[in-house]
């Protein structure tokens, strides 16, 4: 770090407020040339907004924000753009079927004669990922790019804006390991470049890795500053959380029961008509997770769809607490079958944004009582059902009747955890239950998976997320190419044979045998 | 209801008045291009719907049919489908309404009338069943399949009173033969006739109290039962309905029956309490008028009362508009589509009046999204 470090960016005591929610509260942050900052937050506490307000895209309530010591107002992004700030959003803003060049002058175009001057561009595009190393084919169409290069698409963009201060919100979200390798030395490189970046995570080993300073964001307010040199892990998460959080799962040996779900040579296809269950066997016993690894898309959605029935079977079983279940009503799984399903995608199946809270808790309950007498619907029952909820599960909503897109994802995916693991269930289907969400968030979902299981529910976790998979799972069943490769017993596994198992490797086979 | 809710509402009555607001301020600036006078034109439209007590028949008269297709549009849009066939159901409506009303001569009102006008029901119900099941079975559009199927009622509804022709071409079913040469059916008789609350010349009947009762039915229904849950969450997203173990197909079909089952409602109380008859020509645009209402009215169904009202007030002025200030009543025609272009495209008018998003749709996940999801 340079002794005198000149603040490219300063927020001064800003202040946003939402109707019922104060999302920033005086919040000071400096950003100095050349560094990375990490802004490290729950969901929730208001990173988000923050980068908004810098970014034009809100104004602050109260408050006011330098760049380079001068004083801005901005009105939109394009003054932001216009001050040197640059955003890559954790959705990418790309149209994915134009090229990399045409997406990168959207906005910005070069015009010769009234006539778009692609070629130029295309250039300005090859000199920029030449200094900065960033590999990308200009007249490549988008949608046939990999996410990790879309990204660096999204950052050449961000450049050829002449942008100084880079806001990258999320970034590793979407990435496999190797391409959060390549990331971070994209932005190592930007940074020798003199450019400065502010990095938005909540993975807690990457911004130790990556940043020069970190500053801490609780509800909506700074909560504390420090360095990778002073912190770890578990000072930062309770900084971000306010408690002390334990980053293990504490859990008793199982005490498997009985068979609650069997699935029996189950074959389904994929939406493209592809096969992507060839043969799928396991059983799932009362009071044991099993937890299936893989890495994604080897049918781990697919086999959680057709046992839930919201896909069909080809072939083969699943059985329900004794009952043959195979392709019955989604409705008949979850009531009959006494089962419940924390979806993976909740954006797309776990809720209805515009539904508020209070309707999403009773989403697959609303036509049985209390709620529902006949076809009556009994809203007092469903408010104070939810008011418990809230409570109980620690729904962080200015009310039940706030609608449920309005939350941030962590307390979304508790309202639909909430909901799925108060009613009386023998078996309990989990799918990615803690994607995208914050570590205080994580250590309740995983403690409520647990609690279940000692209750005695069946629990089937499917994760991508391997330290989730080890950190809860009593057996732990690897897919690939929509097969079950095999069944590891807790104690047997380790990352390194579980990580061959993921890449198709059996056990006793020698590595090099399917390569 | 809380303030938020409170504050909800008032927003969502913000874009249909002033969408309202500016139709009616263009289509001044219209009329004054033409060289007429929009202050003498409106002041007629006002006294033609308001000024007497036949101005006030007439618009609630019409009012009716209007609330009632803007209804059948509204509901279709609460499970997320577009109903463009209330036309073709109001069509169905009238044509299975009279078929029981010029039958049936001697049974007693209180079974031809509730006969009559449930075969009008019945009638728009079935109609409204195809693009529903088309939709749920093949994946055909409903925008497609209700614009077809307009065609079709209108079509048929033109066979059945078809006079015959020289060339020996057999007359329709329902024509009847003391018309000559005029395609139309025969009166209704006097017991399937909706009763008036007052009678000539104002001519209000009691099939507007039905009307306005299934504004509450609505109300009652989408907010209050399984049934109405099941429709708004297929309506929001139909992945989640799913998901919650909703039969999404029965839910589409038994929408459409009902938006079906209410602008055949529609053309029955016309056939049975204002038209007595049937004719070709009596289809009028009510069916597509609906879809302003039901826009304009935010699918909300008192707000679809009101709309109702709104455009049934300008359809009843029309006629003391020209004939105090000169303007023809086609500038309604104008007036009525520039406000469904405003509530269509709610941008322009948040635009106009430079209206910020309230927060939670501003809140919410960025819309572009990845892979068209």
């Amino acid at each position: 770090m340079p002794t005198q470090p000149t603040p490219v960016l300063e927020v001064k005591h800003v202040t946003k407020r939402f109707p019922g929610v104060v999302a920033n509260d005086d919040v000071n942050l400096t950003l100095y040339e050349g560094e990375i900052l990490a802004l490290l937050g729950e969901n929730g506490a208001g990173k988000s907004t923050l980068m908004n307000i810098i970014y034009g895209l809100y104004k602050p309530t109260e408050g006011e924000i330098y760049v380079r010591g001068k004083k801005v107002e901005m009105k939109s992004p394009r003054d932001a753009i216009a001050l040197g700030i640059g955003m890559v959003h954790q959705h990418f803003q790309l149209v994915p079927v134009m090229t990399v060049a045409e997406n990168i002058m959207l906005g910005a175009e070069s015009v010769k004669r009234g006539l778009l001057d692609v070629k130029k561009v295309a250039q300005e595009i090859q000199e920029l990922s030449h200094r900065y190393h960033l590999d990308v084919d200009p007249y490549a169409v988008v949608e046939d790019l990999p996410v990790g290069v879309q990204q660096r698409v999204e950052i050449i963009k961000a450049l050829y804006r002449e942008a100084e201060i880079l806001i990258l919100d999320e970034p590793t979200a979407v990435l496999t390991p190797q391409e959060i390798e390549g990331l971070f030395e994209i932005m190592k490189r930007l940074q020798s470049q003199g450019k400065s970046i502010i990095f938005i995570s909540h993975k807690l080993k990457e911004v130790l890795y990556i940043s020069d300073r970190i500053v801490v964001l609780r509800d909506g307010k700074v909560v504390g500053e420090t360095t990778p040199a002073e912190a770890t892990q578990e000072k930062l998460a309770a900084m971000m959380v306010g408690r002390e959080v334990i980053l293990t799962v504490e859990k008793e040996p199982a005490r498997p029961g009985k068979v609650v779900l069997e699935v029996k040579d189950l074959k389904a296809r994929s939406d493209l008509g592809e096969p992507a269950l060839r043969g799928v066997s396991f059983q799932v016993h009362e009071g044991e997770i099993l937890g299936v690894a893989g890495v994604q898309g080897n049918g781990q959605t697919e086999l959680v769809e057709v046992i839930t029935s919201l896909r069909k079977a080809e072939s083969g079983q699943v059985i329900i607490n004794g009952e043959e279940m195979t392709n019955a009503s989604p409705r008949a799984i979850t009531q009959k079958g006494q089962s419940s399903h924390v979806p993976e995608d909740r954006h797309a199946y776990g809720m209805v944004a515009s539904y508020s809270v209070a309707d999403n808790l009773v989403l697959n309950t609303y036509n049985l009582p209390p709620f529902a007498k006949g076809i009556r619907i009994n809203r007092p029952a469903i408010i104070r059902h939810a008011e418990e909820l809230i409570e109980k599960f620690d729904v962080r909503t200015p009310g039940p009747h706030t609608p449920a897109g309005s939350l941030s994802g962590g307390n979304q995916q508790k309202m639909v955890v909430a909901r799925e693991f108060s009613r009386p269930i023998k078996l309990l289907i989990a799918a990615q239950p803690t994607r995208g969400i914050d570590v205080g968030s994580i250590e309740f979902i995983h403690n409520q998976i647990v609690a279940k299981r000692d209750e005695g529910v069946a629990v089937l976790l499917v994760s991508a997320e391997l330290d989730e998979i080890m950190a809860l799972s009593d057996r732990i069943a690897v897919m690939y190419k929509g097969e079950i490769l095999d069944i590891v017993p807790r104690e047997e596994a380790t990352r390194e044979n579980i990580g061959l198992l993921m890449m198709g490797v059996k056990r006793g086979e020698k590595v090099g045998a399917t390569s | 209801m809380n303030q938020s809710s409170f504050r909800r509402l008032l927003r969502s009555l913000l874009i249909p008045v002033l969408a309202v607001l500016t139709a009616l301020a263009i289509g001044a600036i219209i009329m004054w291009l033409a060289g007429d006078d929009p202050i003498a034109a409106y002041k007629g439209l006002f006294q033609g719907a308001f000024g007497s007590k036949r101005g006030w028949a007439t618009t609630i008269r019409k009012w009716s049919p209007l609330l009632l297709t803007g209804l059948s549009v509204a509901i279709a849009f609460q499970a997320g489908l577009f109903n463009i066939g209330a036309a073709g159901q109001f069509m169905m409506g009238t044509v299975f309404s009279v078929w029981a009303g010029i039958n049936f001569e001697g049974m007693p009102i209180y079974l031809h009338l509730p006969f009559a006008l449930g075969m009008g029901i019945l009638g728009g119900l079935l109609w409204g069943a195809i693009p529903g099941i088309l939709k749920v079975t093949t994946g055909a559009h409903e925008v497609i399949t209700t614009i077809m199927l307009n065609y079709i009622a209108a079509l048929f509804a033109g066979w059945t009173v078809y006079a015959g022709g020289s060339q020996g071409q057999k007359p329709g079913p329902l024509w009847d033969p003391a018309a000559k040469a005029i395609s139309q059916t025969p009166p209704v008789v006097e017991s399937a006739r909706i009763p008036f609350i007052f009678g000539p010349p104002y001519r209000v009947h009691w099939g507007i109290v039905l009307a306005v009762l299934m504004i509450f039915l609505f109300a009652w229904l989408i907010n209050k039962t399984t049934i109405g849950f099941e429709l708004r969450t297929v309506g929001r997203n139909f992945k989640a309905a799913r998901y919650a173990g909703i039969r999404v197909g029965w839910t589409v079909i038994l929408a459409m029956m009902l938006a079906g089952a209410l602008a055949g409602m529609a053309g029955a109380i016309e056939t049975l309490g204002v038209n007595f008859k049937f004719a070709p020509e009596f289809g009028g645009s009510v069916g597509f008028e609906g879809i302003t209402v039901a826009l304009l009215g935010q699918t909300n169904p008192f707000g679809v009362g009101l709309a109702a009202f709104f455009l049934a007030s300008l359809a009843a002025g029309g006629a003391k508009m020209q004939f105090d200030s000169g303007v023809s009543t086609d500038i309604i025609q104008v007036i009525n589509a520039l406000m469904l272009a405003f509530v269509a495209a709610p941008a322009i008018v948040r635009w106009l009046y430079r209206i910020r998003k309230a927060p939670e749709e501003e809140e919410g996940v960025p819309k572009i999204s990845w892979g068209g999801g």
